[in-house]
């Protein structure tokens, strides 16, 4: 057997399941979402209809999927600046010379990473609960009324950004502890024989050489925040009055429980083309920032 | 003169409260899990059962068949984990040590293929399976999973570091291609081995939105799909709940305290060099 048969021999399951499994299927989607592939398609394909950009331009004329996507917004802009401010916290704090029991706290603060996201919310549902819930009892001690988290309009997707973060933020924290870490100590010891504080050397050696950690990790966060799905699903339905509809939980509506799965389709790449859009704007960005 | 105590105590005291709310809820699952039934809907909300029973855990595993979904969650995590390994490990060595011709241009486009979101192929994945008669049953999670783009980077990252000579030695002494893999390539992979196997084994247990699709019928569930469904028709059964996510918890968590060595590696080499 020569080496170029044994490569392909070796690459071929995993591409052929690659491909059948996800090029093939994100193809069929782009078809899909031009047709109006319903309930009745499902059971006999004669009733399949080219619908060309039809499903695009209905969706983008239903309310409820810009109310999906402000919502999703709202997630997004502000999850993600909290969550890598709560990462870089904590990577700060476990970087410190002064911490103690630092393996500890690594782990422990990096624990709800691996949880199982839908048990964890069904834990957050109750510690959110207005009248039993220990998050009111203990915000009452401050004088604080209850809040109607998960019931509130106003405070549901609040509610839920809390409950991302404390999930999340652990895994930005691993990647800013090791950019932290690669910093060289001179840069900084050159700094305090010129009588920089803390607050000055962060600002000028620390942000500057985490950089790009900071554009990797925002990246990942961004596209991981835009897939907002099991949350709703479990802690709200996305109730309170639609307030916690995310376009993919909106994607999820239409396709499996309306079988609408050409619209879903189109919602699917809409949602696709949107996080390339931020994603590369944001790439874009961190590298002219880089040069200046 | 350097590092007064109240630098000490302020850097201390922050990391123990990020500790507390971070490990305060699953602390709290525990505790309730094993209260009478209504007891965490009291006020104020009890921290410690007054009188501990198992009773929620007969009831999830007699009555709301946890049992079952454990099972399901366990076998798909399992067979997902053992074979897909054994297809990344396959093809990130060929990308990494062996030359044919399109390597470069077809591993830039796997490559490309990760800005796609998992859920643009969801919905015909979907049609997919159900005309494989894959739809409610374990294929229908693992057969899509068998191999992985990021799983395939991981070993082609790892394996580049396996020298020619090497290879070439052993090709020299006769050993076929299959024969080098398993007796040369294979044991030097060991370490990303594991952090691949710990990475699919989590990923998979975890997974929700997919599994919560294509098993509608719960027989199949696994425990996420499961959970979900018990807490949205159960939704003032604290304690039964809670019993619930213990038992869905645990076996990631106790993996994870286990071989968190691998795991923060294997996230490491994930993202940064990517």
């Amino acid at each position: 057997m020569t080496e170029r048969r044994a490569a392909w021999l070796f690459a071929a399951p995993a591409l052929t399941v690659i491909g059948a499994f996800f090029f093939v299927p994100v193809l069929a989607a782009f078809a899909l979402s031009l047709t109006d592939f319903d309930l009745y398609s499902l059971a006999d394909l004669h009733n399949l209809r080219f619908v060309g950009l039809g499903n695009y331009i209905d969706i983008l004329q239903t309310p409820l999927f810009w109310k999906s996507l402000l919502n999703t917004f709202y997630f997004v802009g502000v999850g993600v600046p909290l969550s890598i401010a709560a990462s870089l916290g904590a990577a700060l704090l476990l970087d410190s010379k002064l911490a103690r029991f630092k393996g500890f706290f690594r782990t422990a603060l990096f624990a709800p990473v691996v949880t199982t996201v839908v048990a964890v919310a069904v834990i957050w549902r109750y510690l959110l609960h207005t009248r039993y819930g220990l998050i009111n009892y203990t915000l009452a001690h401050f004088g604080i009324a209850p809040i109607d988290w998960l019931g509130d309009p106003h405070w549901s997707m609040p509610a839920i950004i809390l409950f991302a973060v404390w999930k999340n933020f652990g895994y930005n924290m691993i990647i800013l502890l090791a950019a932290l870490q690669s910093i060289p100590a001179d840069l900084y010891e050159a700094a305090r024989i010129d009588g920089a504080n803390f607050a000055q050397q962060f600002r000028h050696i620390t942000l500057p050489m985490l950089r790009p950690a900071l554009l990797l990790v925002s990246i990942i966060t961004v596209s991981g925040y835009f897939q907002l799905f099991a949350e709703p699903y479990v802690m709200t339905r996305g109730d309170p009055l639609q307030s916690t509809v995310s376009v993919l939980y909106f994607m999820y509506e239409e396709g499996f429980t309306w079988w609408s799965l050409g619209r879903a389709s189109a919602i699917a790449f809409l949602l696709f083309a949107l996080i390339l859009g931020v994603t590369s704007a944001l790439l874009r960005l961190g590298r002219r920032g880089g040069i200046a | 003169m350097k590092n007064p105590l109240w630098q000490k105590a302020v850097v201390n005291g922050l990391l123990i409260a990020g500790a507390f709310i971070t490990l305060f809820p699953l602390l709290w699952m525990l505790s309730v899990s094993f209260m009478q039934r209504g007891e965490a809907s009291t006020f104020p909300p009890p921290l410690l059962p007054a009188h501990a029973t198992l009773a929620n855990y007969h009831e999830l595993f007699e009555r709301a068949g946890m049992g079952r979904y454990l099972f399901n969650s366990l076998l798909i995590a399992a067979a997902t984990t053992v074979l897909s390994l054994l297809f990344n490990l396959a093809a990130g060595y060929a990308f990494a040590k062996l030359r044919f011709a399109g390597r470069e241009r077809v591993f830039q486009t796997l490559l490309g293929a990760l800005v796609i979101p998992a859920q643009v192929a969801m919905i015909p994945l979907f049609l997919i399976m159900k005309w494989l008669g894959l739809v409610n049953s374990y294929g229908g999670v693992i057969v899509p999973a068998l191999a992985g783009v990021f799983g395939i980077f991981l070993v082609r990252q790892y394996a580049r570091s396996i020298p020619d000579d090497l290879l070439e030695a052993a090709r020299i002494d006769g050993a076929g291609e299959l024969r080098i893999f398993a007796t040369i390539v294979l044991p030097l992979l060991k370490p990303i081995v594991v952090t691949l196997a710990i990475f699919t084994f989590l990923a998979s247990w975890n997974d929700f939105m997919w599994p919560l699709i294509v098993l509608s019928d719960q027989a199949w569930q696994t425990a996420p799909v499961a959970l979900a469904g018990l807490s949205r028709e159960h939704v003032q059964d604290n304690e039964l709940m809670m019993a619930g996510s213990v038992v869905t918890i645990i076996p990631v968590l106790l993996l994870f305290l286990v071989l968190q060595r691998h795991y923060i590696q294997g996230l490491l080499l994930g993202s940064v060099k990517g």
